[in-house]
């Protein structure tokens, strides 16, 4: 190691990693529905593209975490998003390309996906 | 990518409870699952709670897992890392509310701590050097050298007023200062780590060592850029063979980063740092006798002055820190000297680690803010005495220390009030008694280690604790006269005046702490020929109430030297003459029939 930009640069590349262990309580919250109906629906790509998506941009105040059956199996993979202040977005039937498009608009720039919630499937209307 | 972090404790308590079989089932189990590249598993040092070991916490959720058995494991990784339920049942308890799981950070283990020392301890992997790089790591380092001149380091250190975490709670910036100053162009100076921990009952350094390396190495290296060394030496007990081992895997990843070596980050500042082992001997954690091993010669202590600072090793001006000391200085680098001040007391400003021994329930390691009193420590954070037993004493500073009674359980905890009630702060170990403790069997016990670990060198140390302890004996065994109590303590002062180094001049205390506060129970055993905890074999016995006694014949089966005798279903009567007071008899009996008076 020669300067302290080299010592910056892994800092940087490792605070993803060491980032995770102090369980944020105050960002947002990604959570993955992961039980057995949400597994056999394809929820794990989908929530390995969201982590590795968080990790990538360093978009520290964000956790992703999987939690276990939402309820509604026959919509899984379920996505929800907890932002503080806000309230809770449900993406349903997310894929991986979905997952993508979700982390690239809603979790990096703020703006949900309208057309993959909940409350724009026939389940609202 | 990782999208989880699952962190098993690695430090010696939870080692010695099987945490490496646990980490090695954990990586099977989740290679079976295939979650090998989400799940991360880290080998991290001491969380704290070494009662409850092996402990293992699974981030971002931050459970808190404790105990784990290896045939938990399974269901941990296809429940909680594959599909995201956690196993409330094997949480550690204190966290599971009926509201759900709360965090660690709320509970009472945790809540009232403070971790400076200790902040990377049972966070980062302590074999991998990017990961302290990733929590500041080195930067405090970075920033000494490039902004600073090296008297600033040190006005910054005298600021913050750390003081000595060792025992002795010297200043550590005016150690500092003088070894720049007292002798002008010295050719060599040293920077040296005391590491080694010998008090019975205390593991802090131990746990700084195995859980955050790296911080030793970074607050040495500054230390040398602020008193012009170029060479450390870590002295560090051959005891603590993962503390070596994670030692000496952060002096080579730091000497490949080019942490430690020739011309750090391009500034022309020299500095590397050696191992030196130590083989256990107590008086090696004095300064002098210390420095004396380093050399290769036996660990005796010599005359000060010269002090270390003038004339150490190899009659170079050195430094000698603890590393709890250590561990606080880079922090006080980059947060600066006015954030430590912060906390505290006037006069000892920031934490203490404490390793929590004995009747406790929270058995482990905590870190607290100077000025917590001994009750929120024992009560808040301990979670006090088990079994309902009332608090008798608990002592600091272990064989150099004394006891604080309850009477002086709200002292606000910093070197100052321990020195005014007869304690010290010591390096840290926090051993609890309670009312089956004898306080002159703890004296005597104290007393036995020093007899042991006085190197011999002064006569009054040597001659004197082992005729101290004598006169314990005396005592426990119910030949005691009033007239000893005044002759241990004159013997006691004499001691303490006459000998040269730390561990003669501190042998006495538990013996004077103990007569000071607990004076009458020295009397019982002299007077009444009683002891009244129970504790000294001579004087007590164990009988059987015949009243309470069922006859079911377990205590006569348990007793290895057949003193009971009876028959079923009829009260049992034990030979006194046959009895050794083993106490077998009374953990089997279960009608509580069995007494000790």
């Amino acid at each position: 190691m020669k300067s302290l930009a080299e010592l910056k640069a892994i800092k940087e590349k490792m605070q993803g990693q060491v980032g995770l262990r102090e369980g944020s309580e105050d960002g947002t919250r990604v959570v993955v529905g992961m039980a057995t109906c949400g597994i056999a629906a394809g929820a794990r790509p989908v929530l390995k593209v969201l982590a590795d998506f968080v990790q990538e941009k360093g978009l520290a105040n964000i956790t992703v975490t999987q939690t276990g059956c939402i309820g509604l199996c026959q919509y899984e993979p379920i996505v929800e998003v907890y932002e503080p202040g806000k309230e809770k977005v449900t993406y349903i039937k997310v894929d991986a390309d979905k997952a993508k498009t979700i982390a690239e608009q809603h979790l990096a720039r703020g703006q949900a996906v309208q057309e993959y919630t909940v409350s724009n499937s026939e389940l609202a209307k | 990518m990782y999208r989880s972090n699952v962190l098993v404790c690695g430090g010696t308590g939870c080692s010695s409870s099987g945490s490496k079989l646990i980490i090695e089932t954990l990586q099977e189990e989740i290679k079976k699952n295939g979650l090998e590249k989400e799940v991360n598993v880290v080998q991290t040092g001491c969380f704290g709670l070494c009662a409850l070991g092996p402990i293992m916490i699974v981030y971002p959720e931050g459970s808190y897992y404790s105990m784990v058995k290896v045939e938990d494991i399974p269901e941990i990784v296809s429940e909680h890392l594959l599909k995201g339920r956690v196993v409330q049942r094997l949480l550690y308890q204190e966290t599971v509310t009926a509201e759900g799981v709360k965090s660690l950070r709320d509970t009472d283990f945790y809540k009232k701590q403070l971790r400076v020392a200790l902040r990377n301890c049972g966070v980062i992997n302590p074999e991998v050097i990017d990961e302290y790089i990733a929590t500041d790591g080195y930067q405090a380092l970075g920033k000494v050298l490039t902004e600073m001149q090296p008297q600033e380091v040190i006005d910054v250190v005298l600021k913050s007023g750390l003081r000595g975490r060792g025992g002795g709670g010297f200043p550590t910036g005016r150690k500092w200062d003088l070894a720049r100053k007292l002798v002008p162009n010295a050719p060599q100076k040293y920077v040296c780590c005391n590491a080694d921990e010998g008090d019975p009952g205390a593991f802090m350094d131990r746990s700084v060592l195995e859980g955050d390396p790296h911080v030793v190495l970074e607050a040495m290296a500054i230390a040398g850029y602020a008193i012009g060394a170029t060479q450390g030496y870590i002295y560090v007990r051959a005891e603590y063979p993962i503390a070596v081992k994670r030692l000496e895997i952060a002096i080579e990843q730091a000497r490949e980063y080019g942490l430690l070596g020739k011309n750090i980050f391009e500034t022309g500042f020299d500095f590397d740092v050696d191992i030196r082992l130590g083989a256990g001997a107590f008086v090696c954690g004095e300064e002098t006798a210390l420095m004396t091993s380093i050399e290769g010669n036996r660990g005796e202590p010599r005359p000060r002055p010269p002090f270390p600072a003038e004339a150490g090793l190899w009659h170079a001006p050195t430094i000698l820190n603890n590393v709890e000391t250590y561990a606080n200085v880079p922090q006080i680098i980059l947060k600066g000297a006015e954030w430590f001040a912060a906390m505290g007391t006037e006069k000892s400003k920031g934490t203490k680690v404490f390793a929590l021994g004995g009747k406790i329930n929270n058995t482990g390691l905590v870190e607290i803010p100077m000025g917590t009193t001994l009750r929120e420590v024992l009560y808040e954070i301990g979670g006090g005495i088990p079994n309902g037993k009332k608090f008798k004493a608990a002592q600091t500073g272990g064989p150099s220390g004394g006891c604080i009674p309850m009477e002086h359980i709200d002292i606000p905890i910093d070197y100052d009030n321990l020195i005014s009630i007869g304690s010290m702060m010591g390096s840290g170990g926090l051993i609890v008694m309670d009312e089956d403790n004898c306080m002159v069997d703890i004296a005597k016990f104290f007393l036995q280690f020093t007899v042991d670990e006085s190197c011999g060198k002064c006569t009054p140390c040597r001659v004197g604790t082992k005729r101290l302890y004598e006169m314990l004996e005396k005592i426990t065994s119910g030949k005691g006269e009033l007239a000893d109590l005044d002759k241990m303590e004159e013997l006691c002062h004499y001691i303490k005046n006459n000998s040269l180094c730390g561990l003669g001049q501190t042998a006495p205390n538990p013996v004077l702490s103990t007569l000071r506060f607990f004076r009458d129970e020295y009397v019982a055993h002299v007077t009444e020929k009683r002891c009244p905890a129970h504790v000294c074999k001579d004087l007590m016995q164990i009988k059987i109430i015949a009243e309470k006694c069922k006859g079911c014949t377990a205590c006569s089966r348990v007793c290895p030297v057949g003193a009971i005798s009876g028959t079923v279903k009829n009260p049992h009567v034990i030979d006194q003459k046959k009895c050794i007071k083993c106490g077998a008899c009374m953990e089997k009996c279960k009608f509580g029939a069995i007494i000790k008076e």
